[in-house]
Order: structure tokens, then sequence, then C-alpha cells
């Protein structure tokens, strides 16, 4: 009930911090010729981008998706099936991609929506599978092995292909998405939507047409994530049955939990955390002695593990949701 | 974490002083980025393959063709995204000239290219994709394992040559469980009675079970990697299935499945490209030494690994450890001159491995534990089928 | 298809509902009852089959891995419990979810740091490692043992929840926890009892299944989704429904497989039976889930709640 109140007071200093940091690191990546670290950037962005899609029916609307690694899929196979006909145009792939998306969403939404509590849950968890088989019976597309994109997304002057080129549009494309669903959240829009995940029967009971906001905001939702698949197709020049897999759903999930339901910024945060995290512990020496080291690396995923119990038990708001509150707001 | 940061500099920095003044200095050492699957179901086979790659390592006091090599190993959890990331940190963090390991074909299609582009050269141990066999070859790219194909080809022959007339067939519903199959009826030319094709991650094959024995075949051909597999042979087992309908395998029965199926797998014939008992020095000696140092019988994934470190060892030596010729470098690999523990070993055109084939059954072995032992070899000298698809010289 | 075939079959449909429901029935009363959404409980299921595995290898006796597996995995219920689940009742479904994964890591790892990456090998006893002639088919004697325990559970678990003042604690407990408090009932020791009894029902699960599936790390996930499934299928909560639709999912799982490509086979090529047949059968189970919700939201049997 509390964490609703976060997003009235915009607190700039730690949101700005984020921002100046991602909008800086390829600047520090070539200066110090360390290129690799602009490429785990890219992938964070890309990661945020899709937990802020989810997030705003999860964080603000309490609807738990487990499926929304759907639509990270069409977003990277629109890529990936365009390219391999020889189209590069950068438009022609994300219209595709978001085409089908709402049809997709729109159908999906309507059905999930008739359902309420664990059996939305795991209706939408159905259809993501539904589409997991899919894409691996297509045959023609690579199927299991997935497919390979040769002629990446071309916007323009702007060649996808080019590591800072993807980096930048990637910032772009996030911040844009961020400012929007900022503005969203505080319009009637936002304000219905969370109206809804406090007390649904009242605002029926008000004569809001729920229903119609709701599916609105999942096909919202699944657009932003299309968008995060096809600027993945481009980062991994790759499209894989495995990115629809119902794992990425549930990790969607944690990163809007572990970055603070409700925040703007949070999703970035959290994949931010999560993914750095992952850098960190298989890349682990602090010199332990008896090889310790490489034991911690090679178990890494346990102690990832541990740190996510930690964070659940200790954190009621996440991470970046704690962190604000901490920062002495006030709450209504 | 700083020191992580400043030692691959430093090695960058000397690597390339080296590289300048290449003449009687010794070498800097030589980075090789082992990017394999070490989690998830695929854990063991990435495992074997890393052991047995730093067996060779090892052997040779830390070295590969004389010269000092530092063995990055990166884990690809079996996700092709992932694996591109590592491919791009080896590259671009670690300045790797070389890349070997690779565990998954999905993982194998997806840093391909970015791998070649780069000039890096790739030495895959287990996975071989049919794609890169043909059109898709590249002169840095080379499978020292084998094409996928090529085991089942081997169990067709077999059955052909043991003279079954109908024969059922089955795997799980993915590419490449098509590609297994298909390779199976390329040389098989009896009667196939039943193609089943079960749904991926299905762990419980009794009602396809049922209906194989209603047809009634002379064998059954099954290909089932992972965990499945293991529920496979069980399943089949405790059906009474053994004993009345021989069980042709590819990708089931091997040095990781093995002993946790015990006696359940006994009698099973399966095809590959290695067993631990093949006739030759070099392969006498791996596996003593394997089981001298991990207690434990190398599987074909371990084979093949070593078999990629002896690669390794000889063309760094060929090239006296100048990698920056990378010409010389790739016509040193495609020569392959090394002793393989396989006997005979080439590449052919495409980079893939002309070899010989080999049928074995799952006995026990003088100590009691479960082995393969070869019983024919029906394919020599055999290359695979997408050899003339690949446009390189 | 014969009929003979097609009732064994039938029984093979069955019998994998069975197991559907051992695996089941830990979850749906700790979801339903606890209102917990306890995503380790596949990785409780790993446990109780390495348990059974583990302590196969030492006494070679089956009974005794899986009485090992039902007790090892009670203990383990009881300590997560009181560490990580007692902590989360009053928090979101979500954080639950968060936690439980991070769990699901946790024991991954643990598995593979105390018994290695390898599929680890059970046995099962002389005696049921033959087959039974059932119409003419050889059927393994062990399923029966699997049907025989899944049957019993089942039984079992109807008679405590229903029938005694323990059961009747625990479902006024999940109705109104802080009367039966009130009331002097210590509703902490209720709940651990019935997550610990939760994972146990998923550790004996485990040891019976460890003889069919493989016994390797991260053997519950595959698991889950299943489980999953047949839980809201037939209401979350109830054991009868959790019953039911286990044999329904099933049976129809089974039955699809099998029928599906002949089917799609005379009305289409058989290339494109052969591939959509099995593509078809992978989701047939989601799409059953699907229609039940469409035409039921609460699933099949849904528990009435005060």
């Amino acid at each position: 009930m509390a964490d609703h109140d976060n997003y009235t007071r915009t607190r700039w200093l730690a949101p700005a911090f984020v921002v100046a940091a991602l909008a800086l690191l390829p600047v520090a990546a070539h200066w110090t010729g360390q290129t690799y670290y602009q490429v785990i950037g890219t992938r964070i962005m890309v990661f945020a981008l899709a937990a802020a899609g989810l997030n705003l029916i999860l964080g603000f609307g309490a609807l738990v998706s487990m499926g929304h690694a759907l639509y990270l899929g069409v977003g990277a196979y629109s890529v990936a099936i365009l390219s391999h006909y020889g189209v590069s145009s950068g438009w022609i792939h994300l219209a595709t991609a978001l085409a089908i998306s709402t049809a997709c969403a729109f159908v999906i939404g309507a059905v999930c929506l008739r359902a309420t509590g664990v059996a939305f849950i795991m209706i939408t968890l159905a259809f993501a599978q539904m589409f997991y088989f899919l894409a691996i019976g297509l045959r023609a597309f690579g199927g299991d092995e997935g497919l390979q994109i040769s002629l990446r997304s071309r916007f323009g002057p702007l060649d996808l292909s080019d590591a800072t080129t993807l980096y930048y549009v990637a910032f772009a494309v996030l911040m844009l998405t961020l400012v929007a669903m900022h503005r969203l959240v505080h319009a009637r829009f936002g304000l219905l939507l969370r109206g809804v995940k406090n007390n649904e029967r009242r605002m029926r009971a008000l004569g809001f047409p729920v229903r119609r906001y709701q599916l609105v905001a999942y096909v919202l939702s699944a657009l932003v994530c299309t968008m995060a698949g096809l600027l993945l197709a481009n980062l991994t020049r790759f499209a894989s049955p495995s990115y629809m897999a119902w794992n990425v759903s549930g990790e969607l999930i944690v990163l809007v939990i572990l970055g603070g339901l409700g925040t703007v910024i949070g999703p970035v945060v959290g994949a931010g955390v999560w993914i750095v995290l992952e850098e960190t512990l298989t890349s682990f020496g602090l010199g332990l002695p008896n090889d310790g080291d490489a034991w911690m690396r090679e178990h890494w995923l346990g102690f990832l593990g541990l740190l996510i119990v930690w964070v659940a038990l200790s954190m009621r708001s996440g991470l970046y949701g704690s962190l604000v509150r901490r920062r002495g707001g006030t709450e209504r | 974490m700083k020191l992580e940061r400043i030692r691959p500099t430093v090695a960058a920095a000397l690597l390339s002083l080296c590289l300048g003044s290449a003449l009687a200095q010794a070498p800097a050492p030589i980075r090789i980025g082992f990017l394999a699957t070490f989690s998830g179901a695929l854990a063991p086979l990435g495992r074997d393959q890393y052991d047995a790659f730093m067996l060779a390592v090892e052997q040779r006091g830390g070295r590969l063709g004389g010269v000092q090599v530092q063995v990055l190993k990166e884990d690809d959890q079996f996700k092709p995204e992932v694996g591109t990331q590592l491919v791009q940190k080896l590259i671009e963090r670690d300045n790797v000239p070389i890349i070997t390991g690779i565990t998954g074909s999905n993982v194998l299609m997806a840093i391909a290219k970015p791998i070649a582009e780069k000039q890096v050269f790739l030495i895959s141990t287990n996975a071989g994709p049919s794609p890169l066999a043909g059109a898709q070859c590249s002169p840095y790219q080379f499978v020292a394992s084998w094409q996928a194909d090529v085991i089942a080809e081997v169990v067709g022959k077999y059955a052909a040559d043991k003279g079954y007339k109908r024969v059922a067939l089955m795997a799980p519903n993915y590419q490449g469980g098509k590609d297994i199959l298909a390779g199976f009826k390329r040389l098989f030319k009896g009667e196939i009675v039943g193609e089943i094709y079960t749904p991926l991650q299905q762990l419980d094959f009794s009602a396809e079970l049922a209906q194989v024995t209603a047809s009634k075949p002379d064998a059954l051909f099954a290909f089932y990697p992972g965990a499945g597999g293991v529920g496979f042979v069980r399943q089949y087992q405790q059906a009474g299935l053994l004993k009345t309908l021989p069980l042709l395998t590819t990708g089931i029965i091997d040095g990781t499945t093995l002993p946790a199926l015990r006696e359940s797998a006994l009698g099973i014939v399966a095809g590959h490209v290695w067993g631990p008992d093949l006739d030759n020095t070099a392969n006498r000696q791996f596996v003593q030494a394997f089981e001298a140092r991990y207690d434990r019988i190398p599987s074909n994934f371990a084979a093949q690994a070593y078999d990629g470190a002896l690669l390794l060892d000889s063309a760094i030596s060929t090239v006296k450890g100048n990698l920056s010729d990378k010409i010389a470098f790739a016509a040193a690999l495609k020569s392959a001159d090394f002793k393989s523990i396989r006997g005979k070993f080439q590449f052919g055109r495409n980079n893939f491995p002309v070899q010989d084939l080999f049928i074995f059954e799952a006995v026990k072995d003088a100590k009691g534990r479960m082995t393969m032992k070869s019983i024919a070899a029906p394919l020599k000298n055999h290359a695979d089928m997408y050899a003339a698809q690949c446009l390189m010289k | 298809m014969t009929w003979a075939l097609l009732a064994t079959q039938l029984l093979n449909g069955l019998q994998l509902g069975v197991l559907l429901f051992l695996l089941s029935a830990g979850l749906t009363l700790v979801l339903g009852i606890m209102n917990f959404v306890n995503l380790a409980h596949g990785s409780l299921y790993m446990m109780g089959a390495y348990f059974a595995a583990a302590l196969y290898g030492r006494t070679e006796s089956f009974l005794l891995a899986a009485i090992g597996a039902l007790a090892g995995t009670l203990a383990l219920g009881a300590t997560l419990e009181r560490l990580v689940i007692s902590k989360l009742y009053q928090r979101d479904h979500l954080d639950q979810v968060m936690a439980t994964s991070g769990l699901i890591l946790v024991l991954n790892e643990v598995v593979r740091i105390v018994w290695g990456v390898s599929p680890m090998f059970i046995g099962l006893p002389e005696a049921l490692r033959k087959t039974v002639t059932v119409m003419g088919f050889q059927y393994p004697a062990y399923r029966f043992l699997v049907i025989a325990v899944g049957l019993l559970m089942g039984a079992g678990l109807y008679l405590l929840i229903h029938r005694t003042v323990v059961g009747m604690l625990i479902r006024a407990g999940a109705s109104n926890a802080p009367m039966v408090s009130a009331l002097g009932v210590n509703i902490g020791r209720i709940n651990a009892l019935v997550f610990a009894a939760g994972a146990g029902l998923a550790g004996v699960a485990g040891a019976m299944a460890a003889p069919i599936f493989s016994v390797q790390p991260g053997m519950g996930e595959s698991v889950l989704i299943q489980v999953l499934v047949v839980i809201v299928t037939g209401g979350v909560g109830s054991v009868r429904g959790a019953f039911y639709a286990a044999l329904i999912v099933g049976v129809v799982d089974t039955i699809g497989r099998v029928l599906l490509p002949s089917l799609l086979g005379q009305l289409f090529e058989s290339s494109v039976a052969q591939a959509a047949g099995p593509a078809l059968g992978s989701i047939l189970i989601y799409l059953m889930m699907a229609v039940v919700l469409a035409v039921r939201p609460k699933g099949l049997f849904p528990v009435k709640h005060g």
C-alpha cells in the first residue's frame, strides 16, 4: 500500500545519476579501450526496457504476466525473418514487429484478462509456451537452433550494426519510454490503473471500464517488450526460441520486483544490478586461497540465489524502492 | 576486482610487444577462450570437455605447442545470447586469438559468424551443426568432433549390415532430432515402421514405447540427449524391452550417462566416433591418464576435447607460437598433423573431420564399471554429406 | 490402433496422471491453504529424488531410500519454513515469487556441490524390476507401485484434511488465522506443519519418480510447469481438484500424443502431420487448461472459502 507514494514525489537525484551513468558509459569505455563494457551496457538497457514494459502492468497494475518474454521473441524474430529475406530497413522491422505484437497482445490480453489471480498468471504462461514451441517448430527459420541475423536494422543514417550507435539508440528508446511511462502513470490512465490495483471492486462500482483500461495497458506493455526484442536481436545478431522460454518471463518478473514495484526507474535499477552481478560473480577475483575464486565463480548462481532471497526478505520495496524510501520521503 | 583488469591489460601490452619483435624471444602466453556449457542439463558434457582439455595442457606443463597458454573458462548456460555476449567479452576484453569448447549447436550457430568476422579461430570440440559444414564453412572455423548426422549414419549402416529389415525410430521433436533420424535413414535401406517425434521436454515415454512394440519392429533406433535419455533407457528396461527388442542408439549412452544407468544399459548399442577401448597408443595413454587424474572413465566429449587440445598443440608448434600470421595458422590447423586418439584423423575441405566411425555396446569392464566396447567399424574415412556445399578449397 | 493398445495407452495415461497428482498434491496444499506461492516446490521434488538416490547408494534398499527421502524433505521443508518462508506470509505474492526463485537457484547449486553435475544412479527392488502382462502388453511392475502410492496419498490427504482435528485446524487457519490464534492454537506451528507436509509430499514424489526419470540438477523445473497447469485446472487449494485434474491431464496428454499424429495424418500429408503432431502435443495441456479456465475460471473443483 505504501509504495504507491514513491512516484508522486519525483526524486531526481537517484534517477539522474542512473541516466548520467548510462549516458557516459560509452565514453568511458572508449577512453579506456574496454569496448566490451559498452556491450554490457546495451544488454542492461535492453532488459531494463523489457522490465519497464512489464512494470506497467505488473508494478502499477498488479497483473502478473508470466508470458511477456513472448513479445521479446516477436520483436527478435521480426528482425531475423525480415533480415533473412533481405530487408534491412529498421523502420520496416519496427513496424512489422509492433503490428504483430499489437494484434497478438489484443487477442491474448482479451483472453487472459477474463481470468484473475493465479489463473491469469497461468494463462499468460500458456500462451508464452505456445509461442515458444511454435518457434521451435519453425524449421525454415532455424527451429531450436535459432536464426542468424545478417542484416541489422537501419534507421535512416543510424545503422545498428555499429555498437555505439546501437547503444545510444537503445538509450534513447529507454529514456523516451521511461518519460512516457512517467507521464502515463501520473495521467488519468495511470491513476485509474493504480486505482484498480488498490481496489478493483471500488473502481468498477464507480463505473470505470476496468477491463478496457487493463487491456490497453497490457498492449502497451507488450509493445515496449517488442521494442526491447528488436534491440536484443540487433545486439546478439541472433533470434532464438530460448528468448521466449518461461524462465525468461520469470527473470523479467524478478527484475521488476528487484528494482522496486511501482517506480518508473526501478526496472532500470533491477536490470542493471542483475546483469552487473552476473558479470562480477562470474569474473570474481578476490584472491581467495585454494582456488576459492574459481569455486565461487563456478557456483555463482547459488550466490545470486542467496542474494535474491536476502533482498526479498529484507527489502520490502525492492532495491530502488528501499533506497528512495530511506531518503526520507513522506508517505501519505 | 582491479587486479583482474590490470592483468589482461598487461598481458595484452606484453603480447603486442612480443609480436612486434617476433624473433628468438619466448612468445607471450596464448590466451584461449574455453566456452562451454557448465550449468544446466548439459553440464556433464562441458565439464568433461574442460577436464580433458586441461589434462592435455597440464601434461605439457601448461603449454600447447611449446607455448604457455592461459585458458579462460566461460559458461554459456546453453543460451545463445549468453554465448554471444561471452564471445564478445573474450574477443574484445581478453583479446583471445582462439576460442574452443562449444557444447551446444544453438550456441555455435549464434557465435560462428561473429567469431569468423573478427578473424578469431574457432575450434569446436562438440557441436557440429550442418549449416556450418556446408554453405557457412569458414577458414577460421574447425570442428574437431563430428558433424551431427554422422553418428546416426553409422548406426544406419550397422543396422543394414546386421540385416534388420524393419526398424522404428524415435527422437525428440526439434531440429537436431530430425537431422539424426534423417542421418539414420540415409544409410539404412530397410523398412521404417514408425517415425515418432516426441514433444520436447517430455520425460515419460511409456505411451510411445507401447506404440513401438505394437508395430513389432526388428529394432528401435532412438536419440535422446540429456535427461530424456537416462529416463528413456530406464523405462525401456523396466518395460522389459531390453530382452526382446534390440535398442540402437546415439547420443544416449556415453561416459556421462552410463554411471547413472548401470545394468539397465547392458546390451544397448550406440554409434560414435570414439570409445575408451580404441586400439592405439595415444588412446590408451589418454584413458589411463584421465582415469588417474579424474577417477572416472572419459566420455567421448572428453576424448573430443583432448583431441582438440592435441590439434592446437600441433598447430601452435608448427607456427612456433606466432599466431599473427593467420593464414599460416589456419593451414597448420587444417593439416591436422597430430596423433589423434581416434586413430586416423584429417579435415575435409569444410574443416569438418573425415574419420572412422564405430559401433559400441554397453558392457561391464573388468572392474565392474559400465563402459563401451567397440563391436564394429562400419564406416571408414567417412566424410559428412554437406562438404560439397562448402565452397572453400 | 487395436483395442488392446488403446487400453494400454489409457493405463499409461492414468499412471502419468497419478504421478502428476503426487507432484501436485504438495503444492496445491501450500498454495491453497497458506496462500503461499512456492516456486521452489520443484526443487523440493528434486531434493527428494536426490535423498532417495543417495540413500539407495548407501543401503541398496529402495524402501529405506523412499523413507529417507520423506524424512529428509520433511526436515528440509521445516527448516526452510522457519528461516525463509515464515517471514513472507504477510507479504505480496510477488515477493514470495522472488524469494522462492532465489531458493531454486540455491538448491540447484547445493545439489551440484554435494552430488556433482552428472545424473545419479538409483535402482529398484528385485521384485519390481519385472513386468506384468496386461492385455498382451508387458507393463512395468514398478508403475503399479507408483499408482498405489499415489492413490494412497490422495486418500490419506483427503482423510487428513477433512476428517481429522488437525485437518480442521489447518482449514480454520486458512480461513481466519487471527481467530484461530485467539482461540489458543499455535498458528505458527500449523503453518510450519502444512509447509513441511507439502515438502514431504514433494519429496515422496521425487523418490517415486527417481527410478523412472533422470536424477540430475534442475530436474524440478520442467516438472514445475506441469504441476502449475494441473493445479490451476483443478482449482487452487483443492486436493480433489488436483487429483481429477491430474488424471485428466495425464490421459489427455498421453492419448493426444498417441492419436494426434495419426489423426493429422488422415487430414494432411505425412510430413506435415509428423511435424504438427508433436508440436500440438507439446501445447495440448496448455490448450486444455485455457479451455477449462475460459469456462470455469476458478478451476474444475474450486475450494469454497468462507
